[in-house]
């Protein structure tokens, strides 16, 4: 798509008090696609999320959202965009149903709400009051009032924390579903596999700080090379193996009969791998694939565990 | 739900749908809300019936009813337009309801708006009843409805401001707790049940500068003694109006 980016931030900065939660962040949100915001609690993914939605006056940079400054064009601009909240957000004696109403009417052209209740399965709690529903359903509640309005651009804060995996799944489908009808989303995680899964785009940020960008295969390309593993008989003839695969793999027996080759790990070197263990009979046990993850991008990043 | 359904198709709805909607919403909270409805209905209701079948007051001369009901109606709009508005808008503060609808299509003044219209609603359902009450006492109005309407009017513009700026400022508990305490206090010491004359010579003129005794006050005036106007206590009321929505409007933090 040619088209203008949805969400450009230059430079931003959000400080509270003497603490900088966003520190010259850059990033740009195509639109039509999943954009994650990948990092670990107190990166400052929730302040750049809602700076973008007109919440916080940036302290330095610039932010425009569809075009428009997210706190001058106000009133402008939050017809057009949805909003989830990474909690609360509903008064706590309303029901799941009467809320997504509300919701809906303020809106010219709502979805219909009965068929969003069934989407997210929130139909069984339709009489429930806020306060008494499960986290869960709280957080598809939220998702919901953000979608009901047929925005063009979603911000979603951790729209699958404290999610069950089946739960975890839907939401997932649903935001694929949002993308196929040509919404844009921008969503906050600091679940790896989230980003990998879902997103086209990935921006790792940490200490207020984008410290990489792109889609989750270039971030996983970059970087440290992947890993094959297997076990078989031990002290195989390594030195012939190698001989069979591109220049600058290698392989090594870590233990008796443990053997980790590691390189550009691809279709073509795993059955180089099979067709040369057929050839001198050995049976590769548990062969798998480790696959350099947004995990290992962000270690190696910063020296840390994404979820520290 | 099949391809298409999400294809965006923003626009904020017809602003007086809005408010409509937002002022339906506020006042079904207010009424479905237990310690809400203890506060608004049981109380003024239980205290005009006690108060006017046992002598427990000294209300002065004439029937204790008579006394009562415009102080009871006082009370019924501070503890809606007080009370109750700053410890369920704190609470929205507090869980963010505030804050989310400040990223719907829905204006803040026209959330604001609705409040207010959700406050009246309430007061015209307290009004309707507490004077249904007050009639089977035997109670025998005097004065007429317009200066009647212009106090609860700006008593309701008085109190809300002042429990907006209560709400927007401290936290959720500490409003509950101060907006609970306030109301026991005014309502003994504002003239509500009790003649102000009760009270020593010195605490009459500072509690008269008070909202709710200036608002049972001009009542009295009217709904007693069929006063037409009375000038001095709107005038109180209207200066605490300017001062608490003036502060409310300065000092309310949404988030
Ligand atoms: N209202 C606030 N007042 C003070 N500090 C805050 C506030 N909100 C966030 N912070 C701090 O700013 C940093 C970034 O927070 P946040 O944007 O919420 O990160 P994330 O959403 O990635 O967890 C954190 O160190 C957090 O403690
Ligand atoms: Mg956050």
């Amino acid at each position: 798509m040619s088209s203008e980016p949805v969400v450009q931030a230059r430079g931003l900065v959000k400080r509270y008090g003497d603490k900088t939660a966003v520190d010259g962040l850059d990033l740009e949100v195509r639109a039509g696609a999943v954009t994650a915001v990948l990092g670990p609690n107190g990166a400052g993914k929730t302040t750049t999320v809602e700076t973008c939605e007109g919440y916080r006056r940036p302290d330095a940079g610039t932010v425009r959202v569809l075009g428009l400054d997210p706190v001058a064009d106000a009133a402008a601009l939050r017809p057009r965009i949805g909003v989830m909240l990474q909690s609360g957000g509903v008064y706590s004696g309303a029901r799941a149903v009467e809320m997504l109403t509300h919701m809906a009417k303020l809106h010219a052209h709502p979805l219909d709400v009965g068929a969003l209740v069934d989407r997210l399965g929130l139909g069984g709690c339709g009489r429930t009051t806020y306060r008494r529903l499960s986290g869960g359903q709280q957080q598809r509640l939220a998702l919901a009032m953000a979608v009901v309005g047929r925005p063009e651009l979603v911000f979603l804060d951790e729209p699958t924390a404290g999610l069950d995996p089946q739960a975890r799944r839907s939401t997932w489908e649903l935001i694929r579903e949002l993308r196929a009808d040509g919404v844009s989303v921008v969503l906050t995680t600091h679940f790896m596999d989230e980003a990998e899964e879902l997103a086209d785009d990935v921006a790792v940020i940490d200490a207020g700080r984008v410290i990489a960008q792109g889609s989750p295969e270039q971030l996983c390309r970059g970087g440290a090379e992947n890993t094959l593993r297997f076990t078989g008989r031990p002290g195989l003839d390594l030195a012939s193996l190698l001989k069979a695969l591109p220049d600058g793999t290698q392989a090594a027996e870590i233990t008796t009969g443990a053997y980790r080759i590691t390189g550009t790990v691809d279709p073509e070197l795993l059955a180089t791998v099979t067709s040369w263990c057929a050839q001198n009979g050995v049976m590769p046990d548990g062969i798998a694939v480790e696959r350099h993850t947004l995990e290992d991008v962000f270690l190696e990043l910063t020296g840390k565990e994404l979820r520290a | 739900m099949s391809a298409g359904t999400y294809t965006p198709r923003p626009g904020a709805a017809p602003l007086p749908r809005m408010i409509a909607a937002q002022a339906a919403l506020e006042t079904r909270m207010l009424l479905r809300n237990g310690e809400q409805l203890l506060l608004t209905v049981i109380i003024p209701a239980l205290l005009l019936v006690l108060f006017s079948a046992v002598d427990v007051v000294d209300t002065g001369a004439g029937e204790p009813v008579d006394f009562l009901t415009p102080g009871i109606l006082a009370l019924a709009v501070m503890s809606t337009a007080f009370t109750g508005q700053a410890i369920a808008t704190g609470f929205e503060r507090r869980y963010g309801v505030l804050k989310r609808l400040g990223a719907s299509p829905l204006p803040r003044w026209a959330l604001m708006a609705a409040k207010t219209l959700a406050v009246l609603v309430t007061e015209v359902f307290q009004v309707v009843l507490l004077t249904v009450i007050a009639f089977a006492l035997g109670w025998s109005p005097q004065g007429g409805p317009l200066p009647v309407l212009l106090l609860l009017v700006l008593g309701t513009a008085a109190f809300s401001g002042l429990g907006l700026l209560m709400a927007g400022t401290l936290k959720a508990e500490a409003t509950l707790a101060a907006a609970n305490l306030v109301f026991l206090l005014l309502l003994v010491g504002g003239g509500v049940v009790v003649p102000l004359d009760k009270f020593p010579e010195a605490a009459q003129s500072v509690l008269g500068l008070l909202p709710i005794a200036a608002l049972s006050d001009g009542l009295r005036d009217v709904l007693q003694h069929g006063a037409a106007t009375p000038w001095g206590d709107l005038g109180i009321l209207a200066v605490w109006a300017v001062l608490g929505l003036g502060a409310a409007a300065k000092f309310f933090r949404w988030e």
